[in-house]
């Protein structure tokens, strides 16, 4: 087994995704079967091959230390499902002390 | 049991002062409206990308040589994922495998403390808890504030010299120009790792704390987890590794609740930054040009004939050394480097203590009234104590000395002639001192010269005073 | 007049004052309001809007030189942000959302005069290949109702073949413009890595996005990359590379050019008829003066596992803003994360949700060396047997998709059966080179089968001229999808 249902829960928990448990059982095979798939991967000789983590060779160009104007919060809280004031609002985070 | 012996690692966070986020072209100026220093890149919306600001680059170099780290060739970036709401796009934009700088060190009071690596990063915006409400309210102007983390060895063995180490890298930090390093600001933060261990070759489980807002916490919180741990230990118990938070006013470290998600930041190579090439021919301009540090600014000033104690305590804050220098400047001999000196670490130092002045610029007391003021007291015009005094009065009123004296008439009295009345009139009246003084007991001068300094009400300069009173007494 | 059925046919008819905006958009609704309810291809229309574009169009004075779209009907795809506009990324966790910045395509669009005539269905964050997984519904494909049209811009795609417009945007992140293409008879084009920028597209997969036109003809295809292409300082990941005259680039035919045929690419798995017309449609190429020889692309095989670890493995992170704070929906909770796990688990659909999970388990601890730096490496291989390639050939020639359209229906039951039929098209995304999908057939059923042309980086123009010179020589093309007719 590439993965099992145990982890897809604790994975779904990590991606903060509330699975259901018939979307455990469903998903669980699923994944398991693209993951198996997946393995053939590891077969590759790829010890001495440098990673591509970019396609482009050029250096990322970067921006001037400039300040621009941006959005008033009305427009920062346009698409906001809750909002006080100029403040987005959330539930509280569970903390400690 | 053999003497458990801590080992102190310390995380700083530092803002950079540029004109410009990180990643997008917002301002970054403290104390703006909520929401208000936003844009589509900074508040996470779908769709925006990254783009990085130059300024931060040059700004994390320049610490990196700063701190005597090599410095990479490369600038890559990795997203480390989290879920906060502080936290747009549900990753911070950051630095992983290859930081910007690493194996670099300060001198700090003594001991060099080992810097592991310098990196580049993205500041998260602030969460505000509403007491008695179950919300909490989020402001993002700070999301996307340029920061750079530095990370120290656990070279630090106790708060004092976490604490050296602290005001040594401020010091230079401010030095570099990069940051303004104002705890209370934000703009430095530090939390500290600790552990305990009574084997050299072993470290023990190590404790993280945070909320830590001053140095002065830093070093009481140091000495409670160090003494928490040790106190663990003895009583058979284990030191759990976590996360801890200072609470100042209780003067404890505290567990937070467990967390229910462990922190797994599944780091990849950010895809929408390709890496930066960072060429050397920049880095060297960068060295060439790099502000004096606090330690070469110091041996400038030892050769101008000042203690190696003085000279480092006029270096350590940035601001000072600027005013000693605009001082010396202004004085326009190089003769007054020591009294300047000594009034900068004296009387200076105490009033930025009693008003609790960021240091002795912000005093409101610029240094050309500072050699206004000396220059009062090498021409006689007043004395040394009348010079203190009048420096507390400037200090409230914001005049001038030169101006405060004329307005209050203070001058000292130096003319022998403006005195004598009133030295005769203490002779008349001291006839039992005056006796013993001519029967040859010399040290009823002194007394004599103190009751013309009080009939003066401290106007009279002492040595002519007591020149006068000889003279007249030896009629 | 008759509505202009091309770009190039708009910009002649307003030029010659044959028709004002105004008339354009009458009869691009009226075209909407005959097909549109069969074929299902638009999330979000608003014809006043459209009208009011068109007389201030109007009222600015005609077409000029830097408005070379002035009054051509286009749409974008729902994953690409239009200031003001509804842009849903057909996911319920963006209901309502209006996107408040436009995305740089859309700004060139918009700077060169077009009308944007409304939002295209799409997978839900173009997780897929046959427009089912929308939230809001299935688009069906022009040429058979019970078909899909491919995806993940299959609006785009089908509203394209239904002739609701000439030209659209899509994005293409393993074949998502070049398969909906192929499978409803269109042009379909996915640019270099880094040709057209990614800023405003809602991101999928960074390392492998691109946006591209959809079309009948390769000419109009030509014509629109010409206006979205080019560096976009809002991108770091968008190439200083010069943007040639595409249009023009087209006019010098294909003598001598030289067309490789990777045999990885004609596999046990294609079907018979599309191999047939892929193969009758090389012969066609050889007539026109290219030469062709066998080539290869040994790692082929490794493309679709290596596609499946660092696209989901991006995906996941680029989704996790999506968590109800600041905007989309929210659903109703006592504390932060209980908000954030209910409103992401009614928020997306299942095939998101398989993806993010299998992304965050590639790059989890323990794992990431396995999978996600094992991809990075095989990545790294695969684009070097392109690479190899661009000495000995100009430009590759395979089919788009091993079948043509399948049944709605057909393959929802195993994501793993759908992500197979992505071979053809996956590893040209992992190599970031340039791709053209063409129609060059039909199947006995009258299903379009599609051609697709491969060439180096920044070799856009390579493509028109093979897919223009093929055009002249075919009509396929031309024909008319029946709409359900």
């Amino acid at each position: 087994m590439a993965i099992s249902r145990d982890t897809v829960d604790y994975l779904g928990k990590l991606s903060r995704i509330a699975l259901s448990p018939e979307e455990l059982d469903k998903f669980s095979p699923q994944l398991d079967g693209i993951l198996r798939f997946v393995e053939k991967l590891k077969a590759l000789p790829v010890r001495e091959v440098p990673a591509t983590a970019h396609l482009l060779k050029q250096s990322a160009p970067m921006r001037e230390d400039r300040a621009r104007p941006g959005f008033s919060p009305d427009q920062a809280l346009q698409n906001a499902p809750e909002k006080e004031g100029p403040f987005f609002k959330v539930p509280p985070v569970i903390e400690a002390s | 049991m053999r003497e458990l012996t801590p080992t102190i690692g310390l995380e700083v966070h530092v803002q950079l002062n540029t004109d410009s986020k990180i990643f997008c072209g917002c301002p970054t100026r403290f104390g703006a409206q909520p929401n208000s220093q936003v844009c589509p890149v900074c508040l996470g919306m779908p769709g925006v990308l990254p783009v990085l600001n130059r300024q931060v680059l040059l700004l994390g170099i320049r610490t990196a040589l700063g701190l005597n780290c090599s410095v990479r060739d490369r600038a890559v970036f990795h997203r480390k994922n989290y879920f906060y709401p502080d936290l747009p796009k549900g990753y911070q934009i950051s630095q992983y495998d290859l930081p910007l700088g690493s194996n670099g060190y300060v001198e700090a009071e003594g001991q060099r403390v080992r810097v592991h690596r310098v990196h580049m990063e993205e500041d998260a915006g602030k969460l505000v808890h509403k007491p008695g409400e179950q919300t909490s309210l989020v402001d993002l102007n700070r999301a996307g504030v340029p920061l750079l983390e530095i990370v120290s060895e656990p070279d630090l063995r106790d708060s004092a010299r976490a604490y050296a180490y602290l005001k040594t890298l401020k010091g230079i930090l401010q030095y570099l120009g990069v940051s303004d390093c104002d705890m209370e600001k934000g703009s430095l933060r530090c939390d500290a790792n600790v552990s305990v261990s009574d084997d050299p070759q072993k470290l023990g489980t190590k404790v993280e704390i945070k909320n830590l807002n001053s140095f002065r916490a830093v070093a009481r919180a140091l000495d409670y987890e160090i003494a928490r741990q040790r106190e663990v230990i003895a009583g058979g118990g284990r030191v759990a590794q976590e996360t801890r938070l200072w609470d100042d006013a209780a003067g404890v470290t505290r567990g937070m609740r467990s967390k229910e998600f462990a922190h797994d930041y599944r780091y990849f190579p950010e895809p929408d930054l390709p890496p930066v090439v960072v060429e050397s021919a920049w880095v060297a301009e960068i060295r060439r040009t790099l502000p004096e540090l606090p330690r070469q600014r110091a041996e400038r000033l030892t050769a101008l004939g000042l203690s190696e104690a003085d000279a480092a305590a006029l270096t350590a804050a940035q601001g000072t050394a600027d005013y000693f220098e605009a001082a010396l400047k202004a004085s326009g001999k190089g003769a007054a480097a020591k009294p300047i000196a000594n009034w900068i670490l004296g009387d200076l130092a105490r009033e930025v203590n009693a008003r609790g002045a960021a240091d002795v610029a912000a005093l409101g007391f610029g240094p050309e009234r500072l050699v206004e003021l000396i220059t009062l007291v090498d021409s006689g015009k007043i004395s040394g104590k009348m010079a203190k005094e009048l420096l507390v009065e400037c200090l409230k009123s914001g005049i001038s000395p030169k101006a405060l004296v004329e307005k209050k008439g203070l001058s000292q009295v130096t003319d022998k002639s403006a005195l004598t009345a009133a030295a005769e009139e203490v002779i008349r009246e001291q006839a039992k001192a005056v006796e013993d003084y001519r029967g040859g007991k010399e040290t009823t001068l002194m007394f004599l010269v103190g009751q013309l300094m009080r009939k003066t009400r401290g106007a009279a300069s002492p040595a002519v005073a007591q020149e006068l009173l000889k003279e007249l007494l030896a009629r | 007049m008759k509505l202009p059925e091309t770009i190039a046919g708009f910009q002649t008819a307003y030029r010659q004052k044959e028709l004002t905006p105004r008339e354009a958009v009458e009869g691009v609704l009226k075209r909407i309001e005959a097909v549109e309810p069969k074929v299902q291809a638009l999330l979000w229309s608003d014809p006043q809007r459209l009208r009011e574009a068109a007389r201030q169009l109007e009222q600015g004075g005609g077409p000029t030189s830097a408005t070379p779209l002035w009054g051509v009907p286009l749409l974008i795809k729902d994953n690409i942000c239009v200031e003001g506009v509804p842009t849903t990324c057909a996911s319920k966790i963006l209901a309502g959302f209006k996107a408040p910045y436009d995305a740089t395509v859309v700004a060139r669009l918009k700077r060169a005069g077009a009308l944007l005539v409304g939002m295209a269905n799409m997978d839900e964050f173009a997780f897929g290949s046959s427009c089912e997984f929308s939230a809001v519904k299935p688009t069906r494909n022009p040429w058979d109702l019970q078909r899909v049209p491919g995806g993940s811009s299959g609006g785009s795609a089908a509203a394209v073949a239904a002739r609701m417009i000439p030209g659209a945007l899509g994005s293409d992140t393993g074949g998502s413009i070049r398969q909906p293409a192929a499978f409803c008879g269109v042009a379909g084009l996915k640019p270099t890595y880094g040709r057209v920028s990614r800023y405003g597209l809602v991101a999928f997969a960074s390392s492998l996005d691109q946006i591209g036109p959809l079309t009948r003809e390769v000419g109009d295809n030509a014509r629109l990359l010409q206006v979205i292409a080019g560096q976009d300082p809002s991108d770091a990941t968008s190439s200083d590379a010069p943007v040639p005259d595409y249009v023009k680039g087209m006019g010098r035919g294909i003598q001598g050019l030289r067309i490789g045929i990777p045999k990885e690419f004609f596999s046990e798995g294609l079907e018979a008829e599309v191999r047939t017309a892929v193969e009758r449609a090389v012969e066609e190429l050889k007539k026109a003066g290219a030469a062709v020889q066998p080539v290869c692309l040994p790692h082929t095989e490794y493309a679709i596992p290596t596609y499946y670890v660092l696209a989901p493995a991006e995906a996941s992170s680029n989704l996790a803003r999506f968590d109800g704070v600041r905007y989309g929906p929210r659903a109703a909770a006592d504390s932060m994360e209980a908000m954030y796990l209910k409103s992401r688990e009614a928020g997306f659909g299942p095939e998101a949700k398989r993806r993010i999970i299998l992304g965050t388990f590639v790059l989890s601890s323990g794992y990431y060396d396995a999978y996600y730096g094992q991809a990075l490496k095989a990545r790294t291989l695969i684009k070097r047997d392109f690479d190899e390639n661009w000495e000995r050939v100009d430009a590759l020639a395979v089919p788009t998709t091993p079948t043509a359209a399948f049944r709605l229906g057909e393959k929802l039951d195993d994501p793993l059966t759908m992500y197979l039929s992505d071979i053809l098209t996956i590893s040209v995304n992992l190599a970031g080179v340039p791709a053209l999908s063409v129609p060059c057939g039909f199947t006995g059923k009258g299903l379009p089968i599609g051609l697709q042309l491969i060439a180096a980086p920044f070799a856009e123009e390579t493509l028109f001229r093979i897919g223009g010179a093929y055009q002249e020589r075919t009509d396929w093309h031309q024909k008319a999808a029946p709409c359900g007719n």
